[in-house]
């Protein structure tokens, strides 16, 4: 019989206390009543099962903004210098070469308030597409809502814009200290409404391309394509539509939710007409694409770890 | 008293397309086109072509209930289900047929450190990793001091995890999972990490949540770890359960099934093509040239095996290793660490050990081949072989070393000299 070493006796000891310390919960048990069956049909978010695990989609992503900036020299800084260095792009090609009109509002302004509406959908959609794939080994190895996953990448883009936002809230009142933007009155409301709706859109459109993706890994490439194509395809980024457009560009107003998310969130912080009859729309359409991507997830999700 | 765990015609069916599961990732392209050719076919209704979708059912109504408090062993080859069956009660992947009821929260170590980030920190993955597992933020922080003490890593909390050497990164991990404190504890083969001590410190912690009252379900290959800890083991043969008793017995009756317990002699499959050479054939003898199965301890054994050269001739090495009936190596030898057996080249021929007395108490052992040439090996057969040692009479009085003491005889004499 061989020796057990007195520290690892010592350490068994320890155990056995642990674990004779803690009560077993048998009320718990009762509770928690899992049955696991073939599944079927088509199911929605399982809310208190999303409730319940709340904390680890805190968890997850703390963890995808922590590991963002580690080992980075300028860290969380650099959520604020990416919409900046666009902001001065933007300045020079799209305000002076190319002389797009900003319908009065000044230049840096006008950029900055929407590309950061932008900046926070794209690196939503983006990181929410590629989550479940790059989550491979946490959904091989152990059971949680798959849903956590492009929900938490989200939340992640979430906290960069909340960053950024310092930037945008310190640039706008020095504008406004230089009495060229309005102090921002009550329809600053509006700023976080828009936010929510596009984080439902982006969680919406994320959640269907991370289902896509694990099946088709064509979609990885498709991506990027696509928010390039998308940022191009939301001119409310870049300029102030003066209704002289013809038909191509009016239509892009109305098929693309963002176009009118991102002038909406613009005119909740300098002012401006809001457009709400596109603003109803993209709710319309952020919420039944946040449903189908949704439904279409689930209904794949109890194979991901078969295919991954 | 309701059963923590009741599965009722258990299945899990997988469709293989042409050797690759199906499902595993493709292009849009693909399957576009397979899609197109599979309406193609509908439309010419062409009943030649034989279909290519292949069912595989890898658990096949699998019905059993474990109570709660009981630990039950689960063990077959591989291959035979046994991972399809833990991840299906992990609730990783669903299953086809069949329904499953688990009263209590599960905690599955199907693979430690699941979630762990290279990145972060001890302290910080110890959170992240035990949320990934289930617990609360309270529960973490109250368990915290535990966690780490048992991990033993306290100097390197705050330094990222893809700086500890794999045995702090492993220990840290079975820390976390080892006081997640779940009703029923599911184990897969997580016992063949780490080293010896570490291996015990785990059977020691799987012990004491068993007799915390908790369900214990362990899948291992370690019939040792088996046979110590579960009080009921089940084996799963090509998706059924086939033998579900005490483990001594459903080991001893899973050994019986397996091939190795029938073979005292070998013919090797020569379809495969081998690079170098191959062994042909293989078997026994002791005392004579024939081939026997049983031996008394201490008799003579000959192990013979054929071989035969695919190309050039080669230098022989002939690597023999014996095992008990767990698995555990217990002595071998090579020709090339006896003197005089570097032997020149040859084309085919017959290689012979002999061991001139085993000293082996009575039970059945297992032989690994290993052939090869002086650089490298050119045909390994895991258990090849396998020979009984018959009870006899050795120390003559009728008596003989326990079990644990192991498999050796070693001849010693005693003295008492009274007084102090």
């Amino acid at each position: 019989m061989l020796p057990i070493s007195t520290k690892e006796t010592e350490l068994a000891d320890e155990i056995v206390e642990a674990a004779r310390s803690v009560p077993a919960h048998h009320d718990d048990a009762l509770r928690h009543q899992t049955v696991i069956e073939p599944p079927r049909g088509w199911q929605f978010i399982n809310f208190g099962e999303l409730w319940r695990y709340r904390e680890l989609l805190f968890f997850l992503a703390w963890r995808d903004v922590k590991v963002r900036y580690k080992q980075t020299v300028l860290g969380a800084a650099w959520a604020i210098l990416q919409p900046a260095m666009m902001m001065v792009v933007f300045v020079i090609f799209f305000g002076r070469l190319a002389g797009v009109p900003t319908g009065g509002v000044p230049k840096p302004l006008f950029y900055l308030s929407g590309l950061l509406p932008w900046f926070f959908f794209s690196t939503a959609l983006t990181s929410a597409s590629n989550s479940v794939v790059i989550s491979e080994r946490l959904i091989t190895k152990i059971y949680f809502p798959r849903l956590a996953v492009p929900f938490a990448a989200v939340g992640a883009a979430a906290v960069d814009f909340l960053v950024a936002s310092l930037l945008l809230a310190v640039v706008t009142l020095g504008y406004v200290a230089a009495g060229q933007c309005p102090m921002p009155g009550w329809q600053l409301l509006l700023a976080p409404l828009t936010f929510a709706i596009i984080a439902l859109f982006a969680a919406g459109l994320g959640t269907l391309l991370a289902a896509l993706n694990v099946a088709y890994r064509d979609f990885r490439y498709v991506i990027p394509f696509l928010i390039q194509v998308g940022m191009f395809a939301t001119p409310t980024i870049y300029m102030q539509p003066d209704g002289n457009e013809g038909r191509m560009v009016e239509l892009l107003l109305v098929v693309n939710p963002m176009t009118s998310l991102v002038a909406a969130f613009r005119a909740s912080v300098i002012g401006g007409p809001v457009p709400w009859i596109g603003l109803t729309i993209s709710v319309g359409a952020a919420a039944l694409i946040f449903v189908l991507g949704c439904l279409y997830f689930r209904k794949i999700e109890d194979r991901f770890a078969d295919i991954i | 008293m309701k059963p923590a765990i009741r599965i009722n015609g258990l299945g899990k069916k997988y469709r293989i397309t042409q050797g690759t599961p199906q499902g595993s990732y493709r292009t849009l392209r693909e399957s576009l086109v397979e899609m197109a050719a599979a309406s193609f076919r509908r439309l010419r209704r062409s009943r030649t072509e034989s279909d290519q979708m292949e069912d595989f059912w890898a658990l096949r109504d699998v019905t059993f209930e474990v109570q709660p408090g009981a630990v039950v062993g689960i063990i077959g080859r591989n291959g035979a289900g046994k991972s399809t069956l833990l991840k299906i009660l992990s609730r990783i992947t669903t299953p086809t047929t069949g329904r499953v009821e688990i009263g209590g929260r599960v905690g599955s170590l199907l693979e430690v450190g699941t979630g762990f980030h290279p990145e972060l920190t001890g302290r910080e993955n110890v959170y992240l990793n035990g949320s990934i597992l289930g617990m609360s933020k309270r529960e973490i922080d109250r368990r915290f001091d535990e966690i780490i003490a048992f991990a033993e890593i306290d100097k390197f909390l705050d330094t990222p995890v893809k700086r500890y050497s794999s045995g702090m990164y492993v220990r840290l991990a079975f820390a976390v999972a080892a006081h997640l404190d779940p009703e029923i504890l599911i184990v897969d083969e997580v016992l063949a990490v780490g080293d010896a001590a570490f291996q015990r410190k785990c059977l020691l912690a799987m012990k004491e949540v068993s007799h915390a009252g908790r369900t214990v379900l362990l899948v291992s290959h370690n019939m040792a770890a088996i046979t110590a800890l579960c009080d009921r083991c089940i084996v799963v043969t090509n998706g059924t359960v086939t033998i579900d008793s005490g483990p001594e017995n459903a080991i001893r009756q899973y050994l019986q099934q397996s091939p190795a317990s029938d073979l005292l002699e070998v013919v090797f499959d020569t379809h495969v093509a081998r690079k170098g050479a191959r062994m042909t054939r293989a078997y026994l003898s002791s005392q004579s040239e024939h081939s026997c199965r049983t031996i008394q301890s201490n008799d003579p054994l000959v192990i013979n095996v054929q071989f035969r050269t695919e190309g050039e001739s080669i230098r022989p090495v002939l690597g023999i290793v014996i095992k008990d009936i767990y698995g555990g190596a217990l002595f071998g030898n090579n020709n090339r660490i006896v003197p005089g057996y570097d032997f020149d080249l040859a084309d085919n021929g017959m290689l012979s050990c002999k061991f001139d007395r085993l000293p082996l108490l009575p039970g059945t052992y297992l032989i690994d081949l290993y052939l090869g040439d002086s650089h490298q090996d050119l045909h390994v057969v895991t258990e090849a072989l396998s020979f009984d040692v018959g009870e006899s009479d050795v120390f003559g009085s009728g008596k003989l070393p326990p079990r644990i003491s192991g498999p050796f005889i070693c001849p010693a004499t005693w003295s008492l000299r009274r007084g102090s």
